[in-house]
């Protein structure tokens, strides 16, 4: 029996780091979206337009690709639907949690910036929090401190 | 003006627009006033670069002559860049860089929102991611203005220089030429004369929360779009474009 090529592709995909953040893989983030099983290609879709992680991403996909025997599936990106924090995976926010980055509300806070609750601190849960500067080290995460622990933290900039 | 050419055009405008300001705003990495500002500045250039990357492409496919995002961006001399004046003016201090932001975030986020709905799927496509970060963009400048505006005297009185300087840029952004009417005919492009009331409006907002007035009217300089740009923009492309000139198609 042979078994599907989305199947094979999601399997070695669901091991490759995002660079920046490589406590997720691209599957939990959402990056890849399917498989196009007459091309054949794998779709993904940057997070951020000016994400310097993007090019990376796309070779490390490759690497896995070509190791794991599918060097024949080719890459296409897309932009439409944007991503969205909404692409990522429940797994994916409970894995960024565990890391310390607190993980972006689903479906909410979008469309008005100013209407954002309040972050959940990823280290002792409190909501007791304040947000430090709305950039921070990489362009899909806001700086933010907990009022409760002190520690400081990064948060998943809703998206 | 034949609509193909109107429309590599209005790619262009698009992604000089973004590129230049980008450049601009990447020479504050690691001079600006705080590490949290300096993050910030350098998190809106690379949005903006990323946002040059893809409409320079999508320009550079239109034309079909194989010139690709990186060509545009770096062997193309300064009589051919199509941003606005606004985006190439000098960083000056921190008050100066922050009211060319706000002004130009202002009016880029309304831009983004009508363009989503353009005709071009590409213009389309990038404007629906961009139009995410721009909000960001806009809200930080903003917010910066009413600090710098309502704090110290000093604050004060360099917001105000800053606005004073930006603000006769301010008409170019809302002014149609033939390119955008025909654009904007087409549903690719948008009535940038639209945009106005309600730029005003925000613009207003934001002076009002930093007790600050509207800069008084003067007559608005014009040019960027056909290639007329300001002393800056030469310098600023001498410094980006060095590396591409002087050992061309180097790669990493």
């Amino acid at each position: 029996m042979t078994i599907p090529l989305r199947q094979q592709v999601f399997e070695v995909l669901k091991d490759v780091p995002d660079p920046e953040i490589p406590a997720v893989s691209v599957v939990d983030l959402g990056i890849v979206r399917g498989v196009d099983e007459q091309a054949p290609a794998v779709r993904i879709t940057p997070t951020y337009t000016g994400c310097p992680a993007t090019l990376a991403i796309e070779a490390a996909i490759r690497v896995a690709l070509d190791q794991a025997g599918l060097q024949g599936v080719g890459i296409e990106t897309e932009l439409t639907p944007p991503w969205t924090t909404d692409w990522i995976s429940d797994e994916g926010r409970e894995k960024l949690r565990a890391y310390g980055i607190a993980p972006p509300p689903k479906g909410e806070g979008r469309g008005s910036l100013k209407a954002e609750a309040a972050a959940e601190c990823p280290r002792c849960g409190s909501t007791n929090t304040e947000e430090l500067s709305r950039f921070g080290s990489t362009p899909c995460k806001a700086l933010w401190r907990c009022k409760s622990c002190a520690e400081p933290f990064d948060r998943f900039k809703c998206h | 003006m034949s609509g193909d050419r109107a429309r590599i055009d209005y790619a262009l405008r698009l992604g000089d627009d973004a590129l230049v300001l980008g450049q601009r705003l990447g020479e504050w990495c690691g001079h600006a006033p705080m590490l949290e500002v300096d993050l910030g500045l350098a998190n809106i250039a690379l949005d903006l670069i990323g946002q040059a990357q893809h409409f320079l492409a999508h320009a550079g496919a239109l034309e079909g002559h194989g010139r690709d995002a990186d060509k545009l961006a770096f062997r193309r001399d300064v009589l051919d860049f199509k941003n606005c004046l606004l985006v190439e003016q000098p960083n000056g201090d921190f008050a100066q860089t922050i009211a060319r932001q706000a002004l130009f975030s202002t009016w880029h986020e309304l831009m983004l929102q009508r363009l989503q709905g353009s005709s071009d799927t590409a213009i389309a496509a990038v404007a629906q991611k961009a139009v995410k970060e721009v909000a960001y963009h806009a809200s930080f400048a903003r917010e910066w203005v009413v600090r710098l505006g309502d704090g110290t005297a000093e604050s004060r009185q360099r917001m105000v220089d800053g606005l004073d300087w930006m603000w006769r840029f301010v008409d170019e952004l809302f002014a149609m030429d033939l390119v955008d009417q025909a654009m904007a005919e087409a549903g690719v492009g948008v009535d940038k004369s639209t945009l106005r009331p309600e730029w005003d409006h925000l613009i207003d907002a934001m002076l009002a929360e930093a007790t600050l007035e509207r800069p008084a009217p003067r007559r608005g300089v014009m040019g960027g779009r056909e290639g007329r740009h300001s002393e800056h923009l030469g310098h600023m492309l001498s410094e980006m474009q060095f590396l591409q000139r002087a050992y061309p198609d180097a790669v990493w």
